[in-house]
């Protein structure tokens, strides 16, 4: 059997040549490849390791918002006050990826082009508007995060392309967001249901802006635009949450699996969906 | 009083306390050696090839391939080893056919489950050895399989082993199936009882098949010389029971082999057998090298454990003031692939915490295309008592009475017939509901979606063969030598007995676990008899070595023995014949043994009898979310007649252990399978095992109610613990969501369809 | 390809080894280095038993590859004494008997110490939470949870 080789590229230009063999890999947190490997699931022919590369490694602060490097851990992420502050419900959602131990390591890069359905960054990611920056052989191109993951373990990454960072920008005043997941125990396993929501409120209360990301009911991470405008030009009341848990269980398209039931999953992105849209909420409102 | 132990009625100096146990420093610094610790030079790395399917024909093995790639010394297959007549060893806690633990161990002409080992490869490294079993080339039939119970008990189910009669049904069936017994048992006439009764409830149950869970693979390391002399490290719960085995499925006289105990890190049952060891001795004979195997966790799940999944019928009938009048049990166990599910013992154990006139449980042995069932903690009883603690909690409901109360009019005391035929000893039951009732526990206020649940549970506890060995070193401290490995802090409480006996401090005495070759025959570490037989084996032992150490200071004092009296580690004289004779320490008598007759030792063997029946009251709160069926576990109390504790401290953590478990029984774990027969969650991704965010602190109350059969009292207290928790979570929820729970585990989705199903009914 | 070469360091030391790039570092602290107080109950990151600090943040080894070693710093359960000066955290384990068979000892302590470096007063949830990550089987948690919110009191006073 052919070796597996190692490689630690210091720049993008570096990692874009040596991603472009075939068989090559990506190792960031290595949470989700390395698990592959020992399962026997993949067996690439070379491992590019590319946190040697300071632009996936930093958290900017810039003008128009944040720059979050694709290969930032969790645990790094939310040590980060300014942008905890700003991106709550990002936060709570990639801090849900695993223990304390896989925390250390995890990437927001990693968690999206694993592209697991039930992948916890992502659903946040989405309802907050993030978008990637890709490198590839062409250059460097953007993409909204609901853009990338296409079906379980499939992406629009063309061969050799590898996610360099995320954009958020600067939320309106009075912008929340939340995610929140049901798993059977408090900790330590995949997503049954993930939702976030992320919305904005004029003075007087009113949503002007709502985005609602699905996670784990649909073949991939969903924007569910029929849940958003659910709240926008309502108080965020009753009635309007709602229509957006209805709105949010008519977008799953899920399977029936050792994790959940196609009637489980679907009920309970409803809930969830109510229960993150009030926690959003709370924090648009600066509770 | 009669109950009061033997030789020690109070008083004690260590038994009772709490110190740090003579093996803690090496197991908070990494030093103490688990069976995948141990490299020897020229070790080879060993992988297994394991059936990708549920139930096949094995037409053919061709491991050429694998064996010309460079750095593999040796392959096995099923040909390497004997082809082993039935036959039927009762040495041990429940009957052992031979030719089915060695099937287990390799697949000969057909595979039983995913997972069931085919071939065996060992080579130069952990990667040469994964490629080679890769490359073995083995040309399968793949045959309908059954995974579930009652499926693999009709007719038309795929029929596992050709050869394969029920037992104990009369007249004998003429066809094989996949029945291999049933077993029953009657107390009085079930009929006349329920036709007494006001109330009968009635319901069936299922549980899922859940694994021991223990943290520490499967490891093992084996040597075989030229000389056919073989030398075993592994971990597991009986260095007897690895050699017996071993020896056994290899042909191998049992004076060939040594079987040296390393650290194990769990077991809970599920290391009473052999996997790996035969395997490994095997590839090492044939490389004349080292060879160490050690399993991955998904091996661990396909392949090793689980305890069965059941489906239990529970009928219970009482009289309108609650006095029990009749039950009946009707018990179908999984086995897996080979007979032998603990479905006897659930029969056993259902009705055995009550008094009941009429009584009778039949019991169904079923084997089906899932891995073989290992002994998990209290074999059998939990999924009995899930049926019959929660048929009570129904009743209880039913005639608008107190579950404990229930309970308590019912209780089992000294005297009472079991249904499965002795009558009990001086036991604790009662005692344990008494403790429930003034614990502040069962009187807190609940709140909303919130509910209270109990339940009690039983188990024999046993005895059985075991050794001790006592040595005094020349400086009076003292080393301690058990055959049972250490699985949860038992050289603390054989050190703590035998300092208890000889007198001394604590710190003189050293525990050790002895290899095969170090000290007698004792049966394994299992039943939950340690601290009972063992330490009744150590406490005989020092009365030993005390006796010589009388002697001694009678040769010393040149008097006569019967004048020498023990106390508090000193020979004192009895005499008054004018003379002064000064007390001899233990140390003193130790260094001048040279003078009176050599090296001062005791050791004993014993076959224990005596061990005391062990009962347990568990009290839990949960809180339901009625939206996504999630339950929360808020409140935890286990209570248990423990006889007498030794180490308190260590007895808490037994109780607690298995309460935890139990949760994890009840609430998520469970063996999912897909169509195909193969197993769906195989780690613990997907195997939820609790997790410390899912638990409160699991607080205990320990009753002492001294075993007659023991010098101190102890009786066995490990396995008491798992029995009750999985009725008492679900009489929680089912108070919690005002529907009864009938299958575990209540995961989130099941309990969410019953609530929905309620609110529309 | 021949075998990485990789110059790192563990509890201290300086050490270099050889490994294949498949190799995790768990499998590199065990096998090569022979620190085998690091224990594998998994190899997937789901049961803590490999906890380990990787230049001071808490990891899974079995989730490293050795090849990442390169450079870096490794505190293994082994260095958690100082020579046989017992950290609080290793005491407090043996005086509260938070251990039965003690094959996830090794992770909790390591993990622990990482939580009581960055929060010296951990409430019980808290300590539940960080430490979900290390599965134990024996104890059902209590008198682990115990052990540790006991050591942290008593590394305050002594602080």
């Amino acid at each position: 059997m052919e070796a597996i080789e190692y490689a630690r590229p210091n720049t993008i230009d570096d990692a874009v040549r040596r991603l472009g063999a075939a068989g090559a890999r990506v190792l960031a947190g290595g949470t989700d490849l390395l698990v592959q490997l020992r399962g026997g699931y993949t067996r690439p022919s070379v491992i590019v390791d590319i946190k040697g590369i300071s632009e996936l490694r930093r958290i900017e602060q810039t003008a128009s918002g944040f720059r979050v490097g694709a290969a930032v851990a969790g645990a790094e992420l939310g040590a980060h006050a300014a942008f905890a502050a700003q991106w709550p419900g990002v936060v709570e959602a990639f801090q849900l990826i695993g223990s304390t131990q896989i925390q250390g390591r995890a990437s927001l890069g990693g968690n999206l082009c694993n592209a697991s359905p039930a992948a916890d960054s992502v659903p946040a990611l989405i309802a907050a508007g993030a978008r990637c920056v890709i490198a590839g052989a062409g250059g460097t191109r953007e993409a909204a995060v609901e853009d990338i993951v296409t079906a379980p373990g499939k992406t629009t990454l063309a061969a050799g392309e590898f996610i360099v960072e995320f954009l958020f920008a600067t939320p309106p005043a009075k912008t929340g967001d939340a995610y929140l997941r049901f798993i059977p125990r408090t900790e330590m396993d995949i997503a049954v249901v993930g939702v976030g929501v992320c919305l904005t409120l004029d003075g007087s209360g009113v949503c002007t802006a709502a985005r609602v990301g699905l996670g784990a009911v649909a073949p991939r991470p969903l924007l569910v635009p029929a849940a958003g405008a659910a709240l926008v030009g309502t108080t965020v009341d009753d009635a309007a949450l709602a229509t957006l848990a209805a709105a949010a269980s008519a977008a799953c398209n899920p399977i029936d699996d050792k994790r959940g039931t196609i009637e489980y999953r679907t009920k309970v992105a409803g809930v969830l969906a109510r229960r993150a849209a009030v926690a959003a909420l709370a924090r648009a409102r600066g509770q | 009083m009669g109950n009061e132990p033997k030789i020690f009625s109070k008083n004690f100096k260590w038994v009772g306390t709490r110190p740090v146990r003579p093996d803690g420093v090496d197991k908070v610094t990494g030093r103490a050696a688990f069976g995948a610790d141990y490299q020897l030079p020229g070790m080879l790395a060993g992988a297994v090839l394991r059936s990708p399917h549920a139930h096949a024909r094995i037409k053919s093995i061709d491991v050429s391939a694998a064996r010309a790639l460079r750095g593999v010394l040796a392959v096995v297959t099923a040909a390497d080893f004997p082809d082993l007549p039935s036959e039927v060893s009762t040495g041990g806690e429940a009957p052992i056919n031979f030719r089915h633990v060695s099937l287990n161990v390799i697949a000969r002409d057909k595979v039983l489950y995913e997972g069931h080992a085919v071939a065996a490869v060992a080579a130069t490294s952990a990667s040469i050895a994964a490629e080679a079993a890769a490359l073995i080339k083995v040309d399968y039939e793949v045959l309908p399989h059954v995974i579930d119970v009652l499926e693999a008990m009709r007719p038309d189910a795929p029929v596992l082993h050709a050869d394969l009669i029920t037992n104990g049904v009369e007249p004998a069936p003429t066809k094989a199936s996949n029945i291999a017994a049933r077993t029953g048992f009657t107390l009085g006439d079930t009929a006349k009882g329920f036709a007494d009764a006001d109330v009968i409830v009635e319901r069936e149950f299922t549980t899922a098949a859940v694994h021991q869970g223990y943290i520490e693979p499967h490891a093992v390391i084996a040597t075989m010389g030229a000389d056919g002399m073989a030398t075993i490290w592994c971990s597991s719960q009986g260095q007897f029971m690895v050699r017996e085995f071993t020896a056994k499925l290899l042909g191998m006289e049992i004076s060939s082999i040594r079987v040296i105990p390393a650290e194990i890190g769990g077991g809970f049952g599920g290391k009473t057998t052999v996997y790996l060891e035969p395997l490994a001795v095997a590839l090492a004979n044939k490389s004349g090298r080292p060879v160490k195997l050690v399993m991955s966790r998904v091996e661990v799940f396909k392949a090793t454990g689980p305890t069965s999944g059941t489906h239990v019928k529970v009928k219970i009938g009482a009289r309108r003031d609650g006095k029990l009048v009749a039950g009946e049990m009707v018990l179908k166990y999984q086995a897996g692939a080979f007979p032998g599910s603990p479905a006897t013992l659930g029969g056993m154990t259902g009705f055995a915490p009550y008094d009941i006139e009429h009584a009778s449980a039949e019991c169904w042995d079923v084997v089906s295309n899932r891995p073989k069932c290992a002994a998990y903690r209290a074999p059998g009883a939990p999924m009995a008592a899930f049926g019959v603690e929660s048929v009570l909690d129904e009743l209880a409901q039913k005639l608008d009475l107190c579950p404990l109360e229930l309970r308590l009019k019912n209780a089992a005391k000294a005297g009472t017939r079991a249904l499965y035929g002795p009558k009990f000893p001086e036991i604790g039951y009662v005692e344990t509901l008494l403790a429930a009732k003034a614990h502040p526990h069962w009187s807190a206020p609940l709140g909303p979606n919130q509910g209270r649940g109990i339940a009690s549970g039983f188990w024999f506890n046993i005895g059985g063969p075991s050794s001790a060995a006592i040595h005094i070193n020349e400086d009076g401290t003292a080393e301690v030598v058990t055959g049972n490995p250490d699985i949860g802090g038992s050289r603390a409480s054989m050190a703590m007995m035998a300092a208890e006996v000889l007198g001394i401090d604590l710190a003189k005495v050293k525990p050790m676990i002895g290899d095969t070759g170090q000290i007698a025959y004792s049966f394994l570490t299992g039943g939950s008899r340690v601290t009972f037989a063992t330490g009744k084996a150590v406490i005989e032992a020092a009365e030993a070595t005390v006796t010589e150490l009388k002697k001694r200071a009678a040769k010393l004092w040149k008097i006569e023995a019967e004048h020498v009296e023990w106390r508090d580690g000193q020979a004192w004289c009895t005499l008054a014949d004018g003379t002064d004779r000064a007390p001899l320490s233990l140390a003193k008598i130790a260094h001048s043994a040279g003078k009176t007759g050599g090296p001062i030792s005791g050791a004993v063997s014993i076959n224990a009898t005596g061990a005391g029946a062990g009962f347990g009251t568990h009290l839990c709160d949960v809180e339901v979310d009625p939206e996504t069926g999630a339950v929360k576990v808020l409140r935890y109390t286990a209570i248990q007649d423990v006889g007498r504790a030794i180490h308190p401290a260590y007895v808490e953590g037994q109780l607690q252990g298995g309460a935890v478990q139990g949760i994890g029984w009840a609430l998520n774990e469970e063996y999912i399978y897909d169509d195909k027969g193969r197993l769906q969650n195989a780690g613990f991704l997907d195997y939820r095992m609790p997790v410390a965010s899912d638990l409160p602190m699991i607080d205990t109350v320990l009753v002492e109610v001294p075993n007659p059969g023991h010098p101190f009292g102890v009786r066995g207290v490990g396995e008491v613990p798992i029995v009750p928790p999985l009725a008492a979570v679900a009489n929680a929820v089912s108070r919690a969501a005002g529907l009864r729970i009938d299958a575990l585990p209540i995961s989130p989705p099941r309990l969410l369809k019953a609530i929905d199903g309620a609110r529309q009914a | 390809m021949a075998k990485h070469h990789v110059s790192t360091t563990v509890n201290g030391d300086q050490v270099e080894f050889l490994c294949e790039t498949q190799q995790t570092l768990l499998d590199v602290l065990r096998d090569e280095l022979e620190l085998t107080g690091t224990k594998e109950g998994c190899g997937t990151g789901d049961c803590g038993a490999c906890s380990v600090m990787l230049d001071g943040r808490l990891v899974c080894a079995c989730l490293v590859l050795g090849v990442e070693a390169e450079g870096h710093s490794i505190t293994t359960i082994e260095g958690v004494a100082k020579g046989n000066d017992l950290h609080p955290i290793q005491q407090q384990f043996l005086d509260d008997a938070a251990l039965q068979c003690g094959i996830c000892t090794p992770g909790f302590i390591v993990a622990a110490k990482a939580l009581l470096e960055q929060n010296p007063d951990p409430t019980e949830t808290e300590v539940r939470f960080w430490l979900a990550g290390n599965l134990c089987r024996c104890t059902g948690y209590d008198k682990i949870i115990r052990a540790v919110m006991n050591a942290a009191a008593k590394m305050r006073e002594e602080a």
